[in-house]
């Protein structure tokens, strides 16, 4: 899983980026990448780059804009000094390589106190452009353990592609019906196992996942392992359908695991297991999706969850009160009844103010936590 | 639609439910989801691109309450004073839906259908397409200029699919996919109702519906291009 859980962890606010208003409607096409950590204090992060990833497009034939909008990034193992990565709109994925420079002519060796090379110029480049491939909205990218291949999965197809070649990608799952009258599933979610090249999930707004061996066929329609757990009938309700849709789905890191969320519960399968998860948290309020071991939620609270002590704490991302090395106040949602002081009533949710991303450092118990306009930065005491 | 989980005043089709506060009668939930999925669903069908998975996932709810209805056969509570009401005080908040759900004890009383057809639904859900039923002041989608003519064009597309519903047969759900194109709203439009000001694609893709008003079928039919 990601790094966290073992011993109680207290989370400290360290800093945030953005817009002040939260409320402010998105609108930049933009993709800063936030990811290295300046010398100076322990864990602060100031803004490495900033660029365009893409363009608003208009199909003509559809009629239609297609919007700038990313949905994933995927940074590519690191080989030498420059970094990689993916990124993808609803349509198009591409490759940008992140360089430095230094500015100053070449010969000098100037460096500032803390070890940074002077007039440091960041330059990112468009590398590939991997387009024209998917008629639906591209939900996900995911690089292979080969590195030299990546998956991109729209709501009814999954392509492979080839890093170095632009003009074809081979199509592996297909689940488009012959009459789309017919249609009552889609694909939500597909990512690579870290370890076996040829194998890889994807996750459906049935609730299900499954496992494909590209060894078995060139089209992987066929499953290798299909993951469900069975609907339990006493919890039945109008919303059975609508709750059970998987809104992502990630591996451990050793390969054995991978953990998905539903809209109530986040739960981690056993690979050899495929008939019911090894472990489910449940929510007792409507959440949101989006992340390895925690979770992000409407009123801009998250949740995490510790697996060893099982035990859970909501917090939120917000820009009141919070001064660097502040210690996050658990909050507390009660659903109905008597309210205790500091809780929150669920009904006073503002559910327009909802955290689609979260990530963890992968070394350090530093995490960050994206709302509408603002990127927030936490960590560990 | 429901935005900061405000409650709605329901109408006397409740019960008291020792401590679980007041729960709609079953007749009650099933008629207000059945509502709103069908408003939804149109909504996402007048979206140039509607979000499949959304699509998909209401559809397939209608389609199992459908199923229900022709499998049970009978619809319980069904009061022909309903025909009166308009639509906004039916439409509970989530929250009254799921609770029955977690913690009502017991079995949900049989549905019945009053007359032995679908006629009555069939009538009540034609009241959702009226001016009247538009009118929700949470709705953000009518925040247009002109909400006249939305309200035309939406009646007369809630009418098709109102048509569809009313052949009883399983298979008019999927009736509406055959015209779906593909593009993305939030889930959260879904559960919680469509927030306001913060979705500027869905007002472009109504006023250029109303502006242009093709038929939803032309150009959505077949894929495009499939390079692969």
């Amino acid at each position: 899983m990601g790094a966290g859980g073992g011993n109680d962890i207290q989370w400290c606010f360290s800093q945030v980026k953005g817009a002040v208003d939260d409320d402010v409607a998105e609108g930049e096409g933009g993709s800063s990448t936030e990811n290295k950590i300046q010398s100076h204090s322990r864990g602060e992060y100031n803004v490495y780059s900033t660029f365009q990833s893409h363009e608003p497009e208009f199909d003509y034939l559809k009629s239609l804009e297609i919007e700038e909008k990313i949905n994933k990034i995927r940074w590519l193992p690191q080989k030498n000094a420059a970094q990689f990565l993916l990124s993808t709109n609803d349509k198009t994925i591409k490759l940008w390589k992140i360089s430095e420079r230094d500015k100053r002519p070449e010969g000098y060796n100037l460096k500032e106190e803390d070890g940074r090379p002077m007039d440091l110029m960041v330059e990112a480049s468009p590398r590939r452009i991997f387009a024209n491939a998917h008629t639906y909205h591209i939900n996900s990218i995911s690089i292979n353990s080969d590195y030299e291949t990546y998956l991109s999965a729209d709501d009814l197809r999954i392509n492979l592609w080839h890093l170095e070649i632009t003009d074809r990608s081979f199509n592996i799952v297909d689940i488009k019906p012959a009459n789309m009258e017919e249609l009552t599933e889609v694909i939500t979610a597909a990512e690579f196992h870290p370890n076996s090249c040829n194998t890889f999930v994807y996750s459906s707004s049935k609730g299900t996942i499954r496992l494909c061996d590209m060894r078995a066929s060139a089209l992987c329609d066929r499953h290798s392992k299909l993951f469900e757990e069975p609907e339990d009938p006493s919890n039945r309700s109008f919303f059975s359908e609508i709750i059970s849709s998987i809104s992502d789905v990630k591996f451990s890191h050793s390969g054995r695991y991978m953990m998905t969320r539903d809209y109530l519960s986040v739960k981690i399968w056993d690979l050899n297991m495929e008939n019911r998860p090894v472990e489910t948290y449940q929510f007792d309020w409507v959440f949101y999706l989006y992340s390895v071991v925690m979770t992000g939620s409407y009123n801009n609270f998250f949740r995490m969850f510790d697996r060893n002590t099982k035990r859970d704490i909501t917090l939120e991302a917000s820009r009141e009160n919070n001064k660097p090395r502040t210690v996050l106040k658990p909050r507390k949602v009660c659903a109905s009844g008597k309210r205790k002081k500091d809780e929150i009533s669920v009904d006073s949710l503002d559910f327009n103010k909802k955290i689609l991303h979260t990530a963890w450092h992968p070394k350090e118990n530093i995490i960050a936590v994206a709302t509408t306009n603002n990127l927030y930065i936490f960590q560990d005491k | 639609m429901f935005a900061r989980g405000l409650k709605r005043k329901y109408g006397d089709q409740e019960e008291r439910v020792e401590g679980f506060g007041t729960v709609p009668s079953y007749s009650l939930q099933w008629q207000s989801l059945l509502d709103m999925s069908l408003v939804k669903l149109q909504l996402c069908h007048m979206l140039v691109e509607p979000n499949l998975c959304c699509s998909v996932l209401i559809a397939n709810t209608v389609r199992q309450m459908q199923e229900e209805m022709s499998r049970d056969g009978v619809w319980h509570g069904m009061a022909p004073q309903n025909v009166e009401r308009a639509p906004i005080d039916r439409l509970v908040s989530i929250e009254i839906l799921c609770r029955t759900a977690r913690g009502a004890e017991g079995e949900h009383p049989t549905p019945e259908l009053e007359d032995g057809t679908l006629q009555s639904s069939a009538s009540e859900l034609s009241i959702v397409s009226s001016p009247q039923g538009q009118r929700n002041p949470q709705s953000s989608l009518w925040e247009m200029d002109n909400p006249q003519e939305k309200r035309g064009s939406f009646q007369k597309s809630l009418d098709q699919i109102f048509e569809t519903l009313e052949n009883k047969s399983p298979s008019s759900v999927e009736e509406l996919f055959s015209e779906l194109d593909s593009s993305y709203c939030d889930l959260d439009m879904v559960l919680t109702g469509m927030m306001s000001g913060t979705k500027p694609r869905l007002c472009n893709g109504l006023e250029s519906f109303v502006a242009a008003a093709p038929p939803p079928s032309s150009t959505c039919k077949s894929d495009l291009a499939e390079k692969v």
